[in-house]
C-alpha cells in the first residue's frame, strides 16, 4: 500500500499508469507520449515495477509494459470508506439543495 | 422521485503525497450550494454522517473567523471538529482549516471551489495536509467511521427484514 502510494505520488508516473490503463505499451511509445527522455522513463518504470504496479514482457526486440490491477485495487479498497463518508454527506446535501431550490422557485413566483 | 443528482458520484483522488481531492456535482446553482455549505442553520442537516446529530457551536463565516461543529454519535459519544476561515469569496471559493479535536494539531487546509454549468454546480475540495502521515491518517479515520456506518446500515437492514417477515 505505502509502496503504491509513493510510486503514484510522482506526476509522470501517474501519467504512465494512465497510459497503460488503456492498453499495454512498448517503452518507446511511452517515451514518445510523455515527451521525456528514455533514461527518465526507464527510471519511472523501474519504480512502478518495484511497487508491483506494472510488469514487463519482452515482445520481439521491445519491452512491453502492462498494468497490474492488484495494487490499484488495494488502493481503491483503502479509499472506499473515506469516499463513502463524503458520498453520504453529499447525498444529504442533495436533499437540502432540493428544499432550497423549491423555496427559491416559490419566492421567485414560478413555483411548480 | 428520481433525479439526476441521485446518481451523482463522489470522486476521491490523491493528486500528491499531502493532498486529497474530492469532486462531486450537484443539481443546483452555485449560490444555493454556497449557501448550504456556509449557513449555520443548514449545516446540521447534512454535515454529519447519517444517524449522527451535528450541532453548530460556532460559525463565523469571514476571513479569520472560526467554526466548530459537535457531532454526537448514536451511542452518545461526542467529538468536535473545528477550524478557521481563511478566505471567503461568495459564491466561488471557501478556504478553511480543518481539525478533529481528538487529533488536535493535525490540521489540513481545505479549499472548496464552486463552478456552475447549466444550472449544476461542481464542488471541488482540495485538502492539503502538513505531511503524508497526516493525510493517510485522515483517510484511515474515514475508514473507521465507514465501517461503523456499514454496521449501522446492516442493523437497519435487519430491522427491515424482521418487519417484512411479520
Amino acid at each position: 500500500m505505502q509502496a503504491t502510494l509513493s510510486a503514484l505520488a510522482e506526476p509522470n508516473r501517474r501519467q504512465i499508469v494512465e497510459l497503460l490503463r488503456r492498453k499495454p505499451r512498448a517503452v518507446g511509445e511511452i517515451v514518445e507520449r510523455l515527451g521525456l527522455r528514455q533514461p527518465q522513463v526507464s527510471k519511472h518504470l523501474r519504480v512502478l515495477s518495484e511497487a508491483g504496479l506494472v510488469q514487463a514482457h519482452p515482445v520481439a526486440q521491445q519491452r512491453v509494459y502492462s498494468l497490474r490491477a492488484q495494487p490499484l485495487k488495494e488502493l481503491d479498497d483503502w479509499l472506499e470508506p473515506y469516499r463513502r463518508t463524503w458520498d453520504e454527506r453529499f447525498n444529504q446535501l442533495d436533499d437540502v439543495l432540493r428544499d432550497l431550490k423549491r423555496k427559491k422557485e416559490k419566492r421567485d413566483g414560478h413555483g411548480k | 422521485m428520481a433525479t439526476a443528482s441521485s446518481t451523482a458520484t463522489t470522486k476521491v483522488t490523491l493528486p500528491s503525497d499531502r493532498e486529497i481531492l474530492i469532486t462531486r456535482e450537484f443539481d443546483a446553482p452555485r449560490d444555493l450550494v454556497f449557501k448550504a455549505m456556509t449557513d449555520p442553520d443548514l449545516i446540521p442537516r447534512w454535515w454529519g454522517p447519517r444517524g449522527y446529530t451535528t450541532t453548530v457551536d460556532k460559525m463565523d463565516v469571514r476571513p479569520g473567523g472560526s467554526w466548530r461543529y459537535v457531532v454526537r454519535e448514536p451511542d452518545g459519544r461526542e467529538s468536535a471538529f473545528r477550524g478557521e476561515y481563511r478566505e471567503i469569496v461568495a459564491p466561488e471559493r471557501v478556504v478553511q482549516t480543518f481539525e478533529w479535536e481528538p487529533m488536535a494539531g493535525h490540521i489540513s487546509v481545505d479549499t472548496a471551489t464552486f463552478t456552475e454549468h447549466d444550472g449544476r454546480t461542481l464542488v471541488t475540495t482540495r485538502s492539503l495536509f502538513s505531511s503524508k502521515e497526516d493525510r493517510d491518517g485522515m483517510i484511515q479515520s474515514g475508514m473507521e467511521k465507514g465501517l461503523r456506518e456499514t454496521h449501522d446500515r446492516f442493523s437497519e437492514l435487519l430491522v427491515e427484514l424482521r418487519d417484512s417477515a411479520r
